[in-house]
């Protein structure tokens, strides 16, 4: 059936809390409201109080006792307001949650999801619209997962669920309605009549690790995940450019060879995300390509990116690497 | 002998209604205006300790000023006092109109709040610093920073002193004592501190006040606050607005169903208070008792302001979803607007009808500025700030890379 970005995160839950009774869902305003964009609506009510519930507003508090939970052998599936409220948190997620298993020697594990909606184009100001993935790549233990859709949502938060190790879930809050390109003056085609809002009501899972090529090309590989996979397609077939348009999907650990693939076979690369540039997480990918595509490089390996400032308000549009930019910077690679 | 153990279960607190409920305050008990006695400034903690469990209120229900906490304020003072409320109370309703009409993206407002921030600004003096959160946006009106440079902030329009990069109501005012505002909650609590120490360090006589939400005493930065001030003695006053709701959830959530906000300064050794926080002449006195204390070396306070969340947490929130229907009438602390209204009115100084021709004055004054500060743009249509300026700033000297950036992006 066709559903919302938010109805398949919800659903996604709902089957696995039904699936696994060890599995609880907590965060801020997540229990009786069921979050503030609604991911978790219901399930207080079906599930109960001892397994989706309110907490206090304390990303640490949210995040030190899911790993407390999953030490003792529970399966928290724990949610981050907004992903710029993550930072209180980052102590016990990077010193704790992600290292856990390795220095206890397998002893204590933390199988544990962190949801966090990210990423910006709804006037969220530089504290509603962060898309901080690198912040997490960056760290050995941590997996990074970011959707592009409803169907791919839904198969990869089951999967993360499943995982046996921390997971950071990253959900692009921009795509929660529907597939939004950058065109920000148009209205958007909601996932209810998208065929990527099209939904298995069933339980499945999508690998973590296997990027998803979207558009298949010829000219110029777009390595791309989250918001940013629908602007690039916007902006390749508006520049007439046959590109090659490869949604990642997961950041850590990356389908090197679906990468590694098609830019051998392209023989250029752009790398497109919405976060800032510098060390941001296509500085790894313009790497990876480097080293790994060397002798089969045309042009160099170029990135779109949010500028190197923080998330403005009211200028939002001109920070967003909106489909234009993302063509410019196409046709220059082509030129090359 | 082994003693038999019955699994263990969850405890969750609830709030007491729930939509579809009655509203029920039955629990909430509210001690008579004017019970409440009024230490030395030099009280300890230990002694004061039962008015962290108590309430401090002035106004009674005739809208007498009663008991030791009242007679701080001349008649002129409470009219000014009345007229930065309502000048509050009409800037939110133009502001949610204006963001209903599309000329911003979101507002929050202190419907129901007004006299914590209104009253607490009157007991500071210039130079003083606040760290506030977004529901404090009467410490501008009532300091009397200009209405339409708060608006100019809101539009985030060509004369927005910050320039259009932050989201509506996180001002910035360093001349005003206003400290920029954060998107993220609690944050502000230990920089208050910070500033505190610095005056006391400079030798300096200024106070800091610290500003923070019944939800975000959840936070670490507010136990980290009162490790620091209590650990220096630093020459701050601790806000706690507890306002009931923390957008979907009640304020037993942050504190747990066994104490108050207020006694949380109790294992810090911080004195500390609870004040009807709908009482004007309740708010002012108790600002002044801890701003005193603080100036002449005594350390902190903490203040619960217990006040009530009349409106939704911001424009994207519905409360009737989570609220019950009427639990904002059935708020037993009233509306603070009508409680110093009907005081200034006992005392003879005021009248119905004066009042509703201050209401039209005071919408006129709101309209004059909102005009003026559109005449500057909003979001959507008019001036608006450079998108050069999304470069600027980020350090005091531009760095080649963000230089290199702000040309490709042809700025």
């Amino acid at each position: 059936m066709r559903m919302t970005m938010i109805e398949a995160i919800r659903n996604a839950h709902d089957l696995a809390m039904g699936a696994d009774d060890k599995i609880v869902v907590f965060g801020e305003d997540v229990g009786f409201f069921g979050g503030v964009f609604r991911c978790t609506a219901g399930l207080q009510e079906k599930y109960g109080k001892n397994r989706c519930f309110d907490a206090p507003i304390s990303e640490l508090g949210i995040v030190g006792a899911a790993i407390g939970m999953a030490s003792y052998g529970l399966k928290p599936v724990v949610e981050i307001q907004f992903a710029d409220y993550v930072y209180p948190a980052y102590d016990q997620i990077v010193s704790e949650a992600a290292r856990l298993r390795h220095r206890s020697g397998g002893d204590f594990t933390c199988p544990l999801v962190i949801r966090m909606p990210a990423g910006g184009g709804i006037f969220g100001g530089q504290t509603h619209s962060q898309s901080p993935e690198a912040l997490f790549t960056h760290v050995a233990g941590l997996k990074t997962v970011i959707p592009s859709n409803p169907r791919d949502a839904k198969g990869l938060l089951l999967a993360a669920i499943e995982d046996p190790d921390p997971v950071i879930f990253l959900e692009p809050k921009r795509l929660y309605n529907g597939p939004f390109d950058g065109h920000h003056d148009q209205p958007i085609v909601p996932w209810k009549k998208h065929e990527l809002g099209e939904v298995n009501e069933e339980y499945y899972t999508t690998p973590l690790g296997k990027a998803e090529i979207v558009r298949v090309g010829m000219d110029v590989t777009i390595l791309t995940y989250g918001t940013m996979v629908h602007v690039a397609q916007t902006a390749a077939s508006e520049a007439g450019i046959d590109a090659e348009i490869i949604d990642l999907r997961t950041l850590v650990p990356l389908d090197t060879d679906t990468i590694e693939a098609s830019v051998k076979k392209t023989g250029r690369c752009v790398i497109v995300h919405e976060a800032t540039k510098t060390c941001g997480f296509g500085a790894e990918l313009s790497a990876l390509v480097q080293s790994s595509c060397f002798f089969h490089l045309e042009a160099p390996v170029t990135r779109v990116t949010g500028w190197d400032t923080p998330y403005p308000h009211a200028q939002e549009w001109d920070y967003f690497p909106g489909p234009a930019r993302v063509a410019q910077n196409l046709k220059k690679v082509m030129e090359v | 002998m082994h003693k038999a153990f019955h699994p263990l279960s969850l405890h969750v607190p609830e709030p007491g209604c729930r939509p579809g409920d009655e509203p029920d305050f039955s629990e909430f008990v509210i001690p008579r205006a004017g019970e409440a006695r009024k230490p030395a400034h030099d009280a300890t903690a230990q002694s004061m300790r039962d008015m962290a469990f108590s309430i401090v209120r002035v106004l009674n229900k005739e809208g007498e000023a009663v008991g030791p906490w009242a007679g701080d304020l001349a008649i002129d003072q409470l009219k000014a006092g009345l007229r930065h409320m309502m000048v509050l109370r009409a800037f939110d309703a133009r502001m949610l109109m204006a963001q209903r009409q599309g000329k911003t993206s979101f507002y929050m407002q202190s419907l129901g709040e007004e006299a914590v921030s209104c009253a607490f600004r009157m007991a500071l003096k210039d130079g003083d610093m606040n760290f506030p959160t977004y529901r404090q946006g009467g410490l501008l009106i009532a300091g009397g920073y200009p209405m339409e440079m708060m608006m100019n902030q809101i539009y985030s329009n060509a004369a927005d002193p910050i320039k259009g990069r932050q989201m509506p109501i996180m001002y910035s005012a360093k001349d005003h004592g206003f400290f920029s505002i954060s998107g993220n909650l609690g944050t502000q609590y230990i920089q208050a501190v910070g500033w505190a120490m610095a005056s006391a360090i400079a030798g300096d006589t200024k106070i800091a006040t610290a500003w923070i939400g019944d939800g975000s005493t959840s936070t670490s930065d507010f136990h980290a606050a009162l490790v620091f001030a209590s650990t220096y003695h630093a020459p701050v006053v601790l806000n706690v607005v507890n306002n009931q709701w923390a957008i979907s959830t009640f304020q037993g959530m942050a504190r747990g169903e066994a104490a108050t906000f207020a006694a949380r300064g109790h294992g810090f050794g911080i004195p500390s208070l609870r004040v009807d926080g709908n009482d004007y002449l309740a708010v002012h006195a108790v600002a002044k008792w801890a701003a005193d204390r603080a100036r002449s070396g005594l350390g902190p306070t903490l203040i619960e302001h217990v006040t009530y969340r009349a409106g939704g947490h911001s424009t994207s929130d519905d409360p009737s979803s989570y609220r019950a229907k009427g639990e904002s009438s059935a708020w037993p602390l009233g509306d603070p607007i009508e409680r110093l209204k009907t005081h200034l009115i006992t005392l003879g100084e005021w009248s119905t009808e004066r009042h509703t021709q201050a209401e039209t004055e005071v919408m006129d004054e709101v309209r004059a500025a909102q005009k003026a500060a559109e005449a500057n743009g909003t979001l959507t249509s008019g001036k608006s700030p450079s998108s050069r300026d999304i470069f600027e700033e980020v350090y005091a000297e531009m760095p080649p890379h963000l230089i290199k950036q702000r040309q490709e992006a042809g700025y």
